[in-house]
C-alpha cells in the first residue's frame, strides 16, 4: 500500500485550504477552502480505511464516514452561502473584513 | 362493658377537635351546623363520661387485688421498684383485712385501697427528670367530668337561642368547646403541671368569654379584670406547684405522690403548710374567695350560659377541686385533722358570710347569683378546711346543677326583658313565664337548703362537718354556715320576690322562652329536686334505708387511697332543724320585707349606721377601691416617677452614651476600614479589570480570518506539543 502519497495529497490540499480561509477576502472564496479543509480530511478518511482494511475489503467505514463528512459540507456550506448572500444584501460587498462588528 | 377508664383522654381531645373545627370550619358551615358540632361532641363526651363512671363504680365494686393492686399502684404512682415495694407491702396488708369485707358486703368495703386509675405517657425528660402527661380516673374525676358534661351539654343547647343572631356566634361556641376540652383536661390531670396548664386554659376560655361583646368597654375591662385578678392568684399557684414538688423530693409532680407524701409521717409540714398556702392563694382568685372575689361579680358582663358554664358551676370550682385532689397536702399542711382554726377553713366562712351579704345590695340579678355563688364556694372552700371532704365536693356538686339552673332561669329572664337583669323593671313574672317562673323556685329553693332539694343534703353535710367536724370541733365555721343558711335563702327569697311577684316594672313585653330554652332549665330543676338524695345519709331522723342506698356519693366519689383519716359526720337532726328553720325565717323575712313591704323600710335614710352599713356593702367593702385606688394607685404614681426618672437618667444615659460610643467608633471605622481599605479593594479591583479589559480588547478585532489564525496557531502549538513533548 502506498499509504504516503494519499497523507500528502491530504497535507497540501488541508495547508491550500488553511491558506484560503486565513488569506481570502472573499466570502464564497473563503467557504470553499473550507471545503477544500473537508476533503482533505476525507482523503485521509478513505486511505486510512482502505489501509486497515486491506484484507477485508467488505468493510467500508471510512468510506462511510467521508459520505457523511461529505453530507455534512453540503448543509454547512448551504448556511454559509446563505450567510453570505445576507452579508451582500446588506453591505453590497462579500468582502469579510468589513464585518467586523464583533470589535472589541 | 366497654373499658373507657384506660383511654379517657379521648373525652377531653374530642372537645379540643371540635374546638378546631369550629374555629376553621364554623364561618363557612353557618351556625346551625357549629351548634351541630358542638352538642353532638359533648352529647358523645358526656356518654363517655357515664361509661367512665360506670367503669369507676365497678371498679369500686370489685376492687382489683394482691399483685393486681400493687402493679396499679406502682404504675399509679410512676414510682421507682424499690419505693413501690414498700407501698405493695402496706397494700398488701390493707387488702388481707379487707378481704373479709369483700366477702360479706361488697358495699360497706370502704376500709379498703381502690387505687385510681393512672395512665400516664412521657411528655418530655430534663435533667434526669420525667415530665409526664396524663390522666387520673377516680371517683371525683368521673364525677366532675360528669356535672361538666350536662352542663356544657345544656348550655351549648340553651346557647343555641340565647345567642340566635350574635355576629361572633362560632366564635362562641369555638370557646364552649375550649372550655370544655380545657375543663375536662384539668380535672383528668395526673399531675400538678398539667393541672397548671388546665387552669389557665380555663382562664383563658373565661376571658374570651367574658369579653364576647368586647364592643362595650365594660365588658372588655369586667374581662381585663378577671384576667388580672386571676394572674395574682395564679402566682401563689405555680408557687404552691414548684414548692409542693420540692418537698415532696423533687422527683415528680404527680398528684398521688404528692399526696402520700404529704400523709406519710415524715413530710416537712412546714414546707407543706406554705406550699399549701401558696396553692390556696390560686384557689382565693379562681374560686372567689375573700380578698380575691372581686372578678366573679364583674364577670356577669358575658354571656348568661356563660356565665352559668364558667362562672357557677365548673370553672369556679376549680379551685375547690384543686383543694379536693390535692387534700393530702392541704390536710397536713394545714394540720386539718387537729387544729381547730386555719386560715383556708377561716376564709372559707368569711367569704361565704360576705358574699352573702352583698347579695342583698345588687339589683342585678345576675350579681345578686354572682355573689351567691361566692357564697356558696365559700361554703365549699370551708367544708374542705373543716375536714368535711365529701361535704365540700357533694355540695360541688349540687350546686354545679342548681346555681346553673339559676342562672338560665335569670337568662331566660332576661330573654324575655329586652336583656335587662335590674330587677327593678322585673316583677309579676311568675304568670308570663310559668316554666322558667316553677324552675327557677325549685332552684330557689335549693340553694336555700329546703327539704328534700339537692342543697338541703349537702349543706347540711357541711354544718355537721362543721359541727362534729375532726377531733376539735369547728364552732366558728358552724356559726358562719347557719348565719349563711339564713343570709342565703333572704337574699334569693328578695330575688325570687322581685323577679316573680308582684306588678310587672318594665316596658318590654315578656312571654315564656321557647323550648330550647326551657327544657334545659327542667333538667336542671329535675337535677336539684334528686341528686341530693346521691348521698341519703345513713340514719335519717332515725329512718334507715338498705345500705347499698346511702351515702353512695361518699362510697363512690371519696378517694380510699392517697387520702388522709377522715371522719364522716353523721347526720344531725337538731342541725338540720336548726337550718331548715333559718332557711324558712330566711324566706319568710325576704317574704315580709320585699313583697308585703312591712318591716323597717328607708332604715337606710333614717339611722347613720344602716346607712353606712349600705354604702359599706354598696361599694362592695371597698376592696375595689382599695385594689385600683388605693394600691395601684399608690403604686402606679411612684412607680411612673420612679420610671420617669430611670428613664431620663439612666436608661437615656446609656442610650446616649451607646450612641454617641457608636458614632465616634463608627468615624473610625468609615475612614480607616470604609475609606481605606474597602473602598481600596473595590476601586483596585476595578481599575485592575478595567486595565486587563483595555489590554485584551486589542485582540478582540471583529476580523473572523484573524481568529481563525489564532486558531490554527493554537493547533500547530498543540499538535507540535503532541508530537514532540508526549
Amino acid at each position: 500500500m502506498f499509504l504516503n502519497q494519499f497523507l500528502l495529497l491530504a497535507a497540501i490540499l488541508f495547508c491550500i485550504g488553511v491558506y484560503g480561509v486565513l488569506a481570502r477576502k472573499n466570502g464564497v472564496l473563503v467557504l470553499m477552502s473550507i471545503e477544500l479543509i473537508l476533503n482533505a480530511v476525507n482523503i485521509n478518511l478513505v486511505a486510512f480505511g482502505a489501509y486497515w482494511h486491506v484484507n477485508d475489503l467488505a468493510n467500508v467505514s471510512g468510506q462511510v464516514f467521508a459520505l457523511f463528512v461529505i453530507a455534512v459540507a453540503a448543509a454547512e456550506v448551504g448556511v454559509g452561502l446563505a450567510l453570505v448572500l445576507l452579508i451582500y444584501r446588506n453591505r453590497q460587498s462579500i468582502n469579510i473584513d468589513d464585518v467586523d462588528m464583533l470589535k472589541g | 362493658m366497654l373499658n373507657m377508664i384506660d383511654k379517657v383522654w379521648i373525652i377531653p381531645a374530642l372537645m379540643a377537635v371540635s374546638f378546631l373545627v369550629i374555629l376553621f370550619f364554623g364561618k363557612r358551615w353557618g351556625t346551625k351546623v357549629t351548634a351541630g358540632i358542638g352538642i353532638a361532641s359533648v352529647s358523645i363526651c358526656l356518654i363517655l363520661s357515664v361509661v367512665v363512671a360506670g367503669n369507676w363504680i365497678n371498679r369500686v365494686n370489685n376492687p382489683p387485688t394482691g399483685t393486681a393492686l400493687a402493679a396499679e399502684i406502682v404504675q399509679a404512682n410512676g414510682l421507682t421498684p424499690q419505693t413501690g415495694q414498700t407501698i405493695s407491702e402496706e397494700v398488701n396488708a390493707a387488702t388481707k383485712d379487707s378481704g373479709e369485707t369483700v366477702a360479706t358486703d361488697s358495699y360497706g368495703a370502704s376500709d379498703e385501697s381502690v387505687p385510681p386509675v393512672v395512665r400516664t405517657v412521657t411528655w418530655f425528660q430534663i435533667g434526669g427528670l420525667q415530665f409526664e402527661m396524663g390522666t387520673l380516673v377516680d371517683g371525683l374525676a368521673a364525677m366532675m367530668l360528669i356535672t361538666v358534661c350536662i352542663i356544657s351539654l345544656l348550655v351549648h343547647i340553651y346557647s343555641t337561642e340565647y345567642l340566635r343572631g350574635d355576629v361572633r356566634f362560632t366564635h362562641y361556641y369555638a370557646f364552649l368547646s375550649l372550655f370544655t376540652a380545657s375543663m375536662l383536661f384539668y380535672v383528668l390531670s395526673s399531675n400538678t403541671l398539667q393541672m397548671l396548664m388546665g387552669w389557665e386554659l380555663v382562664g383563658v376560655c373565661s376571658f374570651g368569654l367574658i369579653g364576647h361583646w368586647w364592643e362595650e368597654k365594660k365588658n372588655t375591662d369586667a374581662a381585663l379584670k378577671a384576667f388580672l385578678t386571676n394572674r395574682v392568684g395564679d402566682i401563689g399557684l405555680i408557687l404552691g406547684v414548684i414548692i409542693t414538688f420540692f418537698a415532696a423530693g423533687g422527683s415528680s409532680f404527680n398528684v398521688l405522690h404528692l399526696n402520700e407524701y404529704a400523709l406519710s409521717g415524715n413530710a416537712n409540714t412546714t414546707l407543706l403548710l406554705v406550699g399549701a398556702l401558696c396553692l390556696f392563694g390560686g384557689v382565693t382568685s379562681k374560686s372567689g374567695q375573700f380578698p380575691l372575689h372581686t372578678w366573679l361579680p364583674d364577670a356577669m358582663a358575658g354571656p348568661t350560659p356563660v356565665s352559668a358554664l364558667i362562672h357557677a358551676a365548673t370553672m369556679v370550682v376549680a379551685g375547690v377541686y384543686l383543694i379536693a385532689r390535692l387534700y393530702g397536702v392541704f390536710f397536713s399542711g394545714l394540720a386539718i385533722g387537729s387544729s381547730t382554726f386555719h386560715y383556708v377553713a377561716f376564709i372559707g366562712g368569711f367569704t361565704t358570710i360576705i358574699g352573702g351579704l352583698l347579695a342583698f345590695v345588687q339589683t342585678d340579678l345576675k350579681k345578686v347569683l354572682a355573689y351567691s355563688t361566692i357564697s356558696q364556694l365559700g361554703y365549699m372552700v370551708m367544708a374542705l378546711g373543716v375536714g368535711a371532704w365529701t361535704a365540700g365536693v357533694f355540695h360541688l356538686f349540687t350546686h354545679a346543677f342548681f346555681k346553673a339552673c339559676l342562672f338560665l332561669g335569670a337568662g331566660s329572664v332576661a330573654h324575655a326583658c329586652h336583656h335587662t337583669f335590674d330587677m327593678r323593671e322585673m316583677g309579676g313574672l311568675r304568670k308570663k313565664m310559668p316554666v322558667t317562673h316553677a324552675t327557677f323556685l325549685i332552684a330557689t329553693l335549693a340553694l336555700a337548703g329546703i327539704f328534700p332539694l339537692a342543697g338541703f343534703w349537702s349543706k347540711d353535710e357541711i354544718l355537721a362537718g362543721s359541727a362534729n367536724g375532726q377531733e376539735n370541733a369547728y364552732t366558728i365555721m358552724l356559726i358562719f354556715g347557719l348565719i349563711t343558711a339564713f343570709l342565703t335563702a333572704a337574699y334569693m327569697g328578695r330575688a325570687y320576690w322581685m323577679t316573680f311577684w308582684g306588678k310587672y316594672r318594665g316596658h318590654a313585653h315578656p312571654h315564656e322562652s321557647p323550648r330550647v330554652i326551657t327544657v334545659p332549665l327542667i333538667i336542671l330543676a329535675g337535677c336539684a329536686v334528686v341528686l341530693g338524695f346521691t348521698n341519703f345519709p345513713k340514719s335519717f331522723f332515725g329512718f334507715k334505708l338498705p345500705g347499698s342506698f346511702t351515702t353512695r356519693f361518699e362510697h363512690f366519689v371519696e378517694p380510699t387511697f392517697a387520702f388522709p383519716p377522715i371522719a364522716h359526720a353523721p347526720f344531725t337532726p337538731w342541725l338540720a332543724i336548726a337550718s331548715t328553720i333559718l332557711a324558712a325565717g330566711g324566706l319568710f323575712v325576704a317574704y315580709q320585707y320585699y313583697e308585703k313591704n312591712r318591716g323597717p323600710h328607708g332604715l337606710t335614710s333614717r339611722s347613720k349606721i344602716a346607712h353606712a352599713g349600705y354604702t359599706f356593702l354598696e361599694n362592695k367593702y371597698y376592696l375595689d377601691n382599695l385594689y385600683t385606688g388605693v394600691i395601684a394607685g399608690s403604686t402606679t404614681g411612684p412607680l411612673a416617677r420612679a420610671a420617669n426618672w430611670s428613664n431620663q437618667n439612666i436608661i437615656d444615659g446609656a442610650v446616649n452614651g451607646i450612641g454617641n460610643g457608636a458614632r465616634k467608633i463608627a468615624g473610625v471605622v468609615y475612614a480607616v476600614a470604609d475609606q481605606i481599605i474597602i473602598d481600596g479593594a473595590v476601586n483596585g479591583s476595578g481599575q485592575g479589570s478595567e486595565g486587563a479589559g483595555q489590554l485584551l480588547r486589542k485582540i478582540q478585532t471583529g476580523k473572523v480570518q484573524q481568529y481563525a489564525s489564532i486558531l490554527f496557531a493554537g493547533a500547530v502549538v498543540l499538535a507540535g506539543v503532541l508530537v514532540f513533548v508526549v
